[in-house]
């Protein structure tokens, strides 16, 4: 009996300590926090993550608000960066893993219109008014703002093409699964 | 493109199950002597404890919905439960034996997600567990008597004596200590060791042949390292545990032996006794428990050796092995994390200081 | 001594009997333009054009790179992807050509090697094309430079040869010793060298004695055998092994004095330094249980596989896996269509006895692997970790050499070494997307000061034209006032 009591009364004190330290000792979540996250961001402001730019989607992941996989044109390696900044962990494994996409313009369809060269966030299209233009592989984000201004649907996204350079091996086949795993 | 072999193209004929098969084998031997010297009721502990862990095993894989054959095959779960067996008394109740080797496969090695996975050496877990349990049942000894001898038991006898727990009224008398069991007694009497030892009336070539009372594994020194040896040779296993453990007992058995006789056990005994030879070459080896790097089992081994030498001598469970080699498997993962091998073209301090740090 | 390392079957007795046979003149060549670590070459002949045996096909291009060259006289007829001699079957640009069977070379003087200075020497092995023909593939005469830079006092030639089944390097070192005992002085030349230590393996006696025989008068030189022993071909391994000497983690073999090259290389070395012969040709080991004569060929890169399977009696059974390399670090082919490259030491056709493949159990942390582990890792340790997707808790990753000797001797049968690949790669990827990241910060903050640059220059513009109308108008009242 005594030692219930005493074993309850030590778990409410202990309790009790913990919840008065998360309330008093918190620590403060600046605005630094916010702009050190959005200097993280790749900075397009292409909006894929559904935020107006990459500010707001600061702000955002700052206030815990949004998830940190919310960026697909800084990718796994982002997600991870921003885990660790935040403190939580990364859940690559619920994330899709996304393709890295390119966009290609069909010469055959182009006009010369200028329009997606005007809206692209890191100038990865080269061109002039009246001339076919063409992408910059390694500079395109995959972000597609092209492909909606573009009026006669010459640009598209498509997956980056593996090569003999970029191509990696796979991860093995897991062992007899673990019992735990069942 | 879905299936894309990485080298290596080729691979050392070897595998789980022909580790675990080959560690069996070399127990063979022992075995069967200790089932000679110690009659039938031995035999039927044997099979009652190799064939619980085999049960309990197919039970668990039944139960996390995983193919039992394959796993079975790989004889684990036969060589936790011949090890268990070896370490009880060998006219021990039949649920002693069930009961053990249910608890070290369910509990200690399956809980933890089977095969690789478990902290604690199933076997010496579930002989700790017993030994605290059944106080009474692991220490009560006999006498040999040898297969065919006159003294033997028949085999209905040994039926009732295992599985009904009735003891033939004419043995009742055979029963005796094992040597650090009767030591560990008379010391607190205030016998000396010397006396003591005299007194229990054991030469050396008793203990090396396995001529005297203890656990079914604890007898045959000699055949036992002489598989254990067997092992090393077939790169079963490697000389660090085995060697480390011995050097541990052996050591401050053998500088305290000199400076006081009378109060501690010399070296032979030490080595000859109390299971250590199975320990050292068939139990602190469990590689899943045991740490990866030579030098951690060199530290591991010595480590194992020199608790079970202070066990033995200062603690109150005169058979100790199994003590100190759970207490070791606790620290292995420590070992393994602080004790790694230094990696080619690192400098040995610096490469220590950052694998820390990582 | 020696506490690492496995001992595979060596198998090597089915082709290392047999000179080296001289593969006829194929129909069609495939010549990659990535045969080597580094840039692709450049193509600079078309389609159509006519070509020499030796001419240039494709320049290189960027620092780490090797030109290309007509292995024969014949047409090119295609500039294409063509399927890589790569486990993941992808297209790589290749040069497709097909013989004139007049197997006429350009013109070729020669020289007295000599005679050259080391940058002279350095520049023809360039030109040549010459890489690391052991299978790591590296420009030889960048590797040549770094050792003049560095000081290097030693020069270790690799005959070790420790792949299973390979003899090819083997049967070099018999029947063109004293080529590649000049191959070994010119590079003593160049890198201004003193010393030349030739490892080989102690189950080569024959390379050893003609290695020892042509290398006679020269007190340079000396040939020592070598335990025989898996992955003593490894250049960190050999390097210790010789010298005694590690090579820091982060260092190259340079840092402690020592150029390693194979005897392929250094047989390359001098046909390019003395007689002008580009990199056309190799020596190739085809073997396998499912080959039926196997043996060594001498072949022109860009060769069909299948040829070489061919002209050594075909495939007696279907065979369980194709290689090309040893079975130790070699990379599974697709198929046979593949070309023979530089780095191409062996194409092997495995009956499925001879791969043992099992399923993988799990582990049982018996420390095989790290008594195995040349590299002194944990790989047990390092593949948990990996499994998990845990790489940053991996120690030791990037010192793997990818030897395979874990694997080899795992008793689970745990592809540990695929494991260290998968990470290494997923970990290069990482890196990959975080310049990539960082290109595209920079390039999304250039655009934001072109933008605001070119609004403040027609801000400006538009101020200068207000100014101006401002001034006109004013002038003009001005002048209507007065």
């Amino acid at each position: 009996m005594i030692a219930i009591i005493s074993l309850t009364a030590l778990g409410v004190a202990l309790g009790l300590g913990l919840g008065l330290a998360a309330r008093f000792l918190r620590v403060e979540q600046d605005d630094g926090l916010a702009s050190e996250i959005e200097a993280m961001l790749p900075g397009s402001q292409c909006g894929q993550c559904g935020f107006p730019g990459c500010g707001p989607a600061a702000a955002a992941l700052a206030s815990g608000s949004a998830p940190v996989t919310l960026c697909p044109p800084g990718g796994s390696a982002l997600v991870r960066q921003l885990a660790d900044k935040l403190g939580v962990k990364a859940q690559t494994s619920g994330m899709k893993e996304s393709v890295p996409m390119l966009a290609v313009v069909e010469e055959a369809l182009c006009i010369g219109c200028t329009k997606c060269f005007r809206v692209c966030p890191t100038d990865a299209i080269v061109g002039a008014p009246k001339q076919i233009h063409n992408v910059l592989r390694e500079a395109c984000t995959g972000c597609g703002k092209c492909v909606d201004v573009c009026p006669t649907m010459a640009v598209s996204m498509m997956p980056m093409p593996v090569t003999l350079q970029s191509w990696v091996w796979h991860k093995p086949a897991p062992a007899v699964a673990p019992a735990v795993a069942a | 493109m879905s299936h894309i072999s990485h080298a290596p193209h080729a691979h050392a004929p070897t595998s789980i199950s022909r580790v675990m098969w080959l560690v069996i084998a070399a127990l063979v031997p022992a075995t069967l002597f200790s089932i000679w010297l110690n009659g039938w009721p031995a035999l039927l502990l044997w099979l009652v404890t190799v064939g619980s862990a085999v049960f309990a095993e197919f039970f668990c894989l039944r139960l996390a919905q995983r193919p039992a054959a394959p796993v079975l095959a790989d004889g684990s779960a036969v060589l936790t439960g011949w090890l268990l067996a070896l370490s009880l008394p060998a006219w021990a109740p039949w649920w002693i034996g069930a009961l053990g080797a249910i608890f070290a496969v369910v509990v200690v090695k399956q809980v933890f997600g089977g095969l690789g996975q478990n902290l604690f050496n199933p076997a010496m877990a579930a002989r700790v567990m017993l030994l605290i349990a059944f106080p009474v049942e692991l220490t009560t000894w006999v006498q040999p008597a040898p297969l065919f001898s006159a003294d033997a038991l028949s085999l209905s006898q040994s039926f009732a004596l295992t599985f009904l727990g009735q003891m033939p009224s004419s043995f009742a008398a055979l029963s005796g200590a094992t040597t650090l069991g009767h030591i560990k007694t008379e010391l607190t009497r205030d016998i000396s060791v010397t006396q003591a030892l005299a007194a229990h009336g054991q030469s050396m070539s008793a203990s090396l042949f396995g001529l005297h009372g203890g656990s079914l594994g604890e007898t045959a020194a000699l055949l036992l390292a002489a598989g254990g040896l067997a092992l090393i040779a077939l790169r079963v296993i490697t000389w660090h545990i085995p060697l480390a453990v011995l050097a541990g007992v052996a050591l401050p058995a053998l500088l305290l032996h000199a400076n006081d006789p009378a109060r501690y056990l010399d070296v032979t005994t030490h080595l000859l006794s109390g299971g250590l030879i199975l320990g050292a070459f068939f139990i602190a080896t469990d590689p899943v428990t045991s740490p990866g790097s030579p030098r951690g089992q060199l530290i591991f081994g010595f480590s194992v050796g020199l608790l079970t030498w202070l066990i033995r001598t200062y603690g109150g469970y005169p058979e100790a092995v199994a003590f100190a080699v759970i207490l070791m498997n606790a620290l292995t993962p420590v070992i393994d994390r602080y004790v790694r091998p230094r990696i080619y073209g690192h400098a040995s301090k610096a490469a220590s200081k950052k694998g820390a740090a990582s | 001594m020696v506490r690492w390392g496995v001992h595979p079957d060596a198998r090597k007795q089915a082709a290392s009997p047999q000179d080296i046979e001289r593969l006829p003149l194929p129909a069609m060549l495939h010549i990659p333009l990535l045969q080597h670590s580094g840039a692709p070459a450049k193509p600079v002949v078309s389609v159509g054009q006519h070509v020499l045996k030796g001419e240039l096909l494709g320049a290189r291009q960027g620092n780490i790179s090797a030109p290309v060259h007509a292995p024969t006289s014949g047409t090119v007829v295609a500039i294409s992807d063509y399927p890589a001699p790569h486990p993941s079957g992808l297209g790589v640009l290749s040069i497709s050509l097909e013989p004139d069977g007049e197997d006429r070379w350009i013109e070729l003087t020669e020289t007295d090697p000599f005679s050259l200075t080391p940058a002279q020497i350095a520049e023809r092995v360039a030109a040549a094309g010459v890489v690391g023909m052991g299978g790591a593939t590296f420009p030889s005469s960048v590797k040549m430079l770094l050792g003049k830079r560095s000081q290097v006092h030693t020069l270790l030639v690799n005959g070790s040869e420790c792949e299973p089944y390979l003899s090819c390097d083997d049967r070099l070192m018999r029947e063109r010793a004293a080529k590649i005992v000049e191959g070994i002085r010119i590079v003593l030349h160049a890198v201004g060298a003193t010393k030349a230590l030739c490892g080989i393996e102690n189950n080569k006696p024959a390379a050893i004695e003609a290695m020892r025989h042509a290398a006679a008068d020269f007190a340079a030189i000396e040939v020592i055998a070598l335990p025989t022993r898996y992955p003593m071909g490894s250049d960190r391994q050999l390097i210790h092994v010789l010298t005694g000497q590690e090579v820091p983690s982060d260092g190259r073999s340079a840092d402690v004095g020592v150029l390693v090259h194979n005897v392929g290389t250094l047989y390359a070395i001098q046909q390019a330094v003395r007689f002008g012969r580009p990199l056309i040709s190799r020596v190739v080991t085809v073997a396998g249980g499912a080959v039926a004569r196997p043996r060594n060929l001498d072949v022109l890169i860009g060769t069909p596989a299948r040829l070489l399977v061919e002209h050594c009696g075909g495939l007696r059974e279907p065979p369980a896996r194709l290689l090309m390399g040893g079975p130790m670090m070699g990379l599974q082919l697709p198929s046979l269509d593949a070309p023979i490259i530089k780095g191409s030491s062996g194409i092997l056709a495995l009956g499925a006895h001879e791969i043992a493949q099992e399923q993988p159990s799990p582990c049982i942390r018996c420390g095989q692997c790290v008594s195995a582990c040349p590299m002194n890792l944990m790989p047990f340790e390092m593949s948990a970790h990996i499994r998990i997707g845990d790489l940053d808790a991996v120690q030791g990753i990037k010192d793997c050499i990818s030897c395979g000797s874990c694997s080899y001797v795992c008793p689970a049968h745990i592809p540990l070494s695929h494991y260290f690949d998968y990470a290494k790669g997923e970990l290069t990827a990482r890196e990959r997307g975080k310049m990539r990241q960082e290109s595209i910060r920079q390039l999304t903050s250039a655009r934001k000061e072109r933008l605001e640059r070119e609004a403040r220059e027609k801000a400006e513009a538009a101020a200068r034209r207000k100014a101006e109308r401002e001034r006109a108008k004013a002038a003009t009242a001005k002048e209507a006032t007065s």
